[in-house]
């Protein structure tokens, strides 16, 4: 039986792991490399990493950190930031990273999408899509640039076109919710999955197993990615990374997954 | 000595780590030179099959690999898109496999893996259909990781040696002579994945 993934989504800026809130308010907690090393002897399923200033300052992916993170985990490692073009994709690939994760890139030429896909196969090409609600007229609107430029686009038709173009997963990412820990936004999540068939991760908002469970049961197969969740402990919020021991996913899965 | 084939694809830096933690050695050739010595061979591969198959054979260590593998018996493991390069052909290219084994790679479709989203992505069990040295001391669950939408179809009913359940069941491991195939990452698989890359080491 295939099993949702939980994954931790970490942040890196100036080399160093940080947790926003509404993509906002960056803290720092703590060295990527160091944080792979406790996610590996936590088992986790899967881990997503996103550079979240490599293009806002205009900068090309860090391939040194990229291939040392890489050789590091023991598990399927999802890379995003800065990627521009097929080249950089590819070299990626090659060092060693099972997935990128393209966001402004893909928006300004979803082209770019078929093109990384015909050389390193639809199943590592994924795109994040930063999405926010626009309070004046209730809409979804895509936002890239580390949340700082709004995208024209409808989410849904956006995220329909990739599947045109051979995306191999989405990762939905609300920025209202991100760091909040108040939950995911199904409201969102429901529009997306209703549209499209490819795999999804949703991210933003887990605060607890319980969102997480909250999603497996809604949506059965799909990724519960955390950032907050995963980094920090209690109500003050003092840096601890944690995941759910095997025994504790299980029964996670078990308790929800049967029941969606 | 095992030797690793760097022709430009998969993860060979996970691979050399986690044989470094078992202090088994290895290494990685990326020429002839580099397989001359090997007592065992890992063909990983990620990415399109035609992609893989032009940098292999662009490699110039093609032929001495058809040396080993088939005239020495040289042991293999082919890994996801190395796996999928030992057969005959591939629906998702054009050019040729290896034909180490009789086998073709077909796409995963709705109709034979029903209610299922793709790519084949997560971690799934994997149930060995035959007593094999590979599985070798696994516990109640082998789990692994998967990141694939081609599928090996065998065809030859003994040369299947595990199965996985998407929604239809497929061959997620396979077994002929001296050559090994896994569609999952055991790189990539916490416990399960060391103990099955230890298990080829002491075949």
């Amino acid at each position: 039986m295939l099993r949702p993934r939980i994954a931790p989504c970490l942040l890196i800026k100036n080399m160093g792991l940080v947790k926003t809130v509404n993509f906002n308010n960056e803290k720092y907690v703590g060295d990527p490399i160091n944080a792979v090393r406790i996610f590996n002897e936590k088992e986790v399923d899967e881990l997503i990493v996103l550079d979240i200033d490599a293009t806002t300052t205009k900068r090309e992916p860090d391939f040194r950190m990229i291939e040392n993170l890489a050789s590091e985990c023991r598990m399927p490692f999802c890379y995003g930031g800065g990627i521009k073009t097929a080249e950089q994709a590819l070299q990626i690939i090659g060092l060693g990273v099972e997935k990128i994760a393209l966001s402004s890139a893909a928006v300004d030429s979803p082209e770019l999408v078929s093109e990384i896909a015909e050389q390193v196969g639809s199943q590592s090409v994924v795109v994040v899509m930063d999405i926010k609600k626009n309070n004046m007229n209730g809409n979804y609107e895509i936002w890239t640039h580390n949340g700082k430029r709004c995208i024209r686009k409808c989410p849904i038709e956006f995220a329909q076109q990739l599947e045109r173009f051979g995306v191999g997963e989405i990762i939905v990412n609300s920025i209202d919710r991100d760091g909040t820990m108040q939950g995911y936004d199904y409201t969102l999540v429901d529009k997306l999955r209703k549209s499209i068939t490819v795999p999804m991760t949703v991210l933003g908002g887990a605060g607890s197993l319980k969102d997480i469970g909250q999603l497996i049961c809604r949506y059965g197969i799909i990724g519960a990615a955390a950032g907050s969740l995963f980094v920090f402990k209690g109500v003050y919020r003092a840096v601890l990374i944690n995941y759910p021991n095997i025994e504790e996913k299980d029964a996670l899965i078990e308790d929800n997954y049967r029941a969606s | 000595m095992i030797a690793i084939i760097d022709y430009g694809l998969g993860n060979i830096r996970a691979f050399v780590h986690v044989y470094n933690q078992l202090n088994i050695p290895i290494t990685i050739a990326t020429e002839c030179d580099g397989l001359k010595k090997a007592s065992k061979l890992i063909l990983p591969g990620v990415g399109a099959f035609d992609n893989a198959m032009e940098r292999l054979n662009k490699s110039g260590m093609r032929q001495i690999l058809d040396e080993l593998v088939l005239g020495r018996n040289v042991p293999l493991l082919g890994i996801c898109v190395g796996m999928q390069m030992l057969a005959r052909s591939s629906e998702e290219g054009h050019l040729p496999g290896l034909g180490w084994m009789d086998a073709v790679v077909k796409k995963m479709t709705p109709l034979n893996f029903h209610d299922t989203h793709l790519p084949h992505m997560g971690w799934n069990d994997v149930q060995p259909v035959i007593k094999n040295s590979l599985f070798y001391d696994f516990g109640r669950v082998s789990r692994f990781y998967f990141l694939h939408s081609y599928y090996f179809h065998c065809n030859k009913n003994e040369d299947v040696l595990a199965l996985t359940d998407y929604g239809g069941m497929f061959t997620s491991a396979v077994h002929s002579g001296n050559i090994y195939g896994v569609q999952f990452h055991p790189e990539k698989s916490h416990t399960c994945g060391i103990r099955l890359l230890q298990n080829f080491a002491e075949l």
